[in-house]
């Protein structure tokens, strides 16, 4: 790391921000805070341009409406997006990063095209539990929930970020979309709380070397009782 | 005035009543909402027909709804007898079980829920519908808070005879309600914004300035009639009332204000109301302290981020901390608005997790330093504290079941 504060940039909260997507921002700062970095979270809002000098940017999730103004308003005031940076995003994040999506109304509106991912309305709304095996990425699988009405597709420039085991995912059995350092995901909200081999993959992204493990028993039990759970209503 | 009903009706009603004892006597559930459901089946029009010749008064929103429901019934009180679903049966189900309990009642207190107030407001041509706040609940259910706004927004529209009693510092429910022909606005404070900084009409940006807020399209904060200001309400003939109320928190202060907006529509003085109120405690057990051997146990229900911002204030300091999280139906199955609430403040306290879900607020606490521990079972919880004080904050389901199991005073 250049600096010896980690910025975490979170965009538009106020628009991509419906299901508690500070959470992902709070993981984070936490997790690197603990190993005895400095970090700091920068909420930039709409009206603003998005800094370039941020470590890592994150983009949450969001409703139909919001979700084409935020990412217009991306598409126009952050500039340094394709040089390589850190991003994760969740959900409507996930579509916005993409290069298309479509709206409830029809309406195509581009992406940011940091993913090689387009988006349609499905035929009816994904809204339950979520487990994917990772591919090759993360050793763990990966829980969350997600609440989502889109379909993704996957270019060529894009790899899933997983396997569907449970739930819908994109929509054909892959779920998530990784190209470079830019992950997108419709485990949604805050995805890093259920985990943290995720958010630990960003920030050694960021950090450019792996990090030490951090013992949470709290979280290995959450993630050992979402598991089995979901497991057993199959 | 007594409402005459034909007789399919008043068979379909004497059937839903005993259905409703059925359940209550053999434990099966809330007896309100069994009772309604079959009326329902029998009868479509019941509804419809057991609203007709009664002054109606629907209140909805996110939070508040039982509480402001319950004032209002109190304040009512004053001029005769109130049908109301108290038991907080919001569904059309509860609200026909609570109208066909009380079929000689004049007037009728129903709190509903957010998104079947176009339905049953299209049955009942209510007389008020006081809209309180509009905000995130129950994430994978109802969907999306804007939705709801845009149905309640149309459905209002087509209500020229009714009066709006509506919360003019919440964005939402003034987009809602400036649809009505007849809108009463009230300024009861605003603290939670988490879900209006984008403009209901056009997704603008809406900005804040002290009090005011607008939008670019024009949508922006009509000047209230009423407004709360502290613990006094200046009506809009500028007289103040007191309102010293034995519920706690701003949130019931602001539910009082606009209880005392829509009694007055149906002619009830708003110092008579604010004495009414004063005689409220608690809430369907909610604010209620109950003992338990060597515990003195405050009830509270906080069940979204909005909810949560106002138990936050009113818990007491020193005293130990019990939070009950479910994710029942009923609460919704999506627990991600755990990282909206600033549990931080529950620093340096002691605080006990527990409920079905208590894994999930486990690793919130940690991430946000909360010292902590885990007793799946609340009754436990409490048995488990030193002798004393508790305040035990659950969510919807988890309020419910732990009602269920504690003693009542
Ligand atoms: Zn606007």
């Amino acid at each position: 790391m250049a600096e010896s504060v980690v910025h975490i940039g979170l965009l538009l909260p106020e628009v991509l921000g419906t299901y508690g997507d500070t959470g992902n921002a709070q993981v984070l700062c936490r997790r690197l805070r603990w190993r005895g970095l400095d970090a700091e979270v920068v909420p930039v809002g709409l009206g603003e341009p998005v800094p370039s000098t941020l470590d890592l940017y994150l983009l949450g999730g969001g409703e139909d409406g919001a979700q084409a103004l935020a990412a217009a308003h991306l598409r126009k005031h952050w500039r340094s997006r394709s040089r390589g940076a850190v991003v994760f995003g969740v959900c409507a994040g996930l579509q916005v990063l993409g290069t298309r999506f479509r709206g409830l109304d029809g309406v195509d509106h581009d992406g940011l095209g940091l993913l090689d991912v387009s988006t349609e309305p499905g035929e009816r709304r994904a809204v339950a539990e979520l487990v994917a095996t990772s591919s090759g990425l993360l050793p763990e699988p990966l829980t969350g929930f997600e609440n989502h009405l889109g379909v993704s597709k996957l270019g060529a420039d894009s790899e899933p970020l997983g396997t569907v085991v449970r739930g819908t995912g994109n929509g054909d059995g892959t779920e998530g979309a990784v190209t470079d350092r830019v992950i997108g995901t419709y485990l949604h909200g805050p995805a890093l709380a259920r985990n943290p081999e995720l958010a630990d993959l960003l920030l050694s992204w960021v950090a450019g070397h792996p990090l030490p493990p951090l013992d949470l028993p709290e979280v290995d039990r959450l993630r050992t009782e979402r598991l089995t759970t979901t497991r057993r209503r199959r | 005035m007594t409402a005459r009903n034909p007789l399919r009706t008043r068979a379909s009603v004497a059937a839903g009543r005993l259905t409703a004892w059925l359940s209550r006597s053999s434990g099966l559930g809330r007896g309100g909402m069994i009772g309604g459901r079959v009326t329902l089946a029998l009868d479509p029009r019941a509804l419809r027909r057991l609203g007709r010749e009664r002054t109606v008064v629907l209140v909805t929103g996110t939070n508040g709804k039982t509480t402001t429901s319950l004032m209002l019934t109190r304040a009512l009180e004053a001029l005769a007898e109130v049908a109301a679903n108290s038991d907080g049966s919001n569904m059309p189900d509860g609200v026909l079980a609570a109208l066909a309990a009380r079929p000689d009642a004049p007037y009728a207190v129903l709190e509903v829920d957010e998104a079947h107030v176009p339905w049953v407001a299209g049955q009942l041509q209510p007389a008020v519908v006081v809209l309180l706040n509009l905000s995130r609940d129950q994430l994978d259910r109802v969907g999306e808070v804007r939705a709801t706004e845009r149905d309640l927004r149309a459905a209002l529209a087509g209500l020229p005879g009714t009066v709006v009693v509506a919360n003019c510092d919440d964005v939402l429910v003034t987009s809602a309600a400036k649809a009505a022909a007849r809108p009463v606005w009230v300024s009861t404070g605003r603290r939670w914004t988490g879900d209006s900084t984008a403009c209901p009409r056009c997704d603008g940006l809406v900005g804040f300035q002290g009090k005011d807020w607008s939008c670019g399209c024009g949508l922006a904060r009509p000047e209230p009639g009423w407004t709360l200001e502290g613990d006094l309400v200046r009506t809009p003939g500028g007289r103040q009332v007191d309102l010293d109320l034995r519920l706690p928190g701003d949130a019931n202060r602001a539910n009082a204000a606009l209880a005392l907006a829509a009694a007055h529509r149906l002619g009830v003085p708003p110092h008579t109301a604010a004495a009414r109120l004063r005689t409220i405690s608690d809430i369907g057990g909610r604010y209620r302290t109950i003992r338990r051997s060597r515990h003195f146990v405050r009830l509270m229900l906080a069940k979204n981020p909005a909810g949560w911002v106002e138990t936050l204030r009113v818990l007491d300091e020193d005293t130990p901390v019990i939070v009950a999280v479910n994710a029942q139906e009923a609460d919704g199955r999506d627990l991600s608005w755990l990282w909206d609430v600033h549990f931080e403040r529950l620093r340096g306290r002691q605080v006990v997790v527990t409920g079905e879900r208590a894994a999930d607020l486990a690793v919130r606490l940690c991430y946000a330093e909360v010292a902590h521990w885990t007793e799946p079972d609340p009754v436990a919880a409490i048995d488990g504290l030193p002798p004393g004080g508790v305040e035990l904050v659950a969510n919807y389901t988890a309020f419910r079941d732990l009602v269920g199991r504690l003693p009542d005073g």
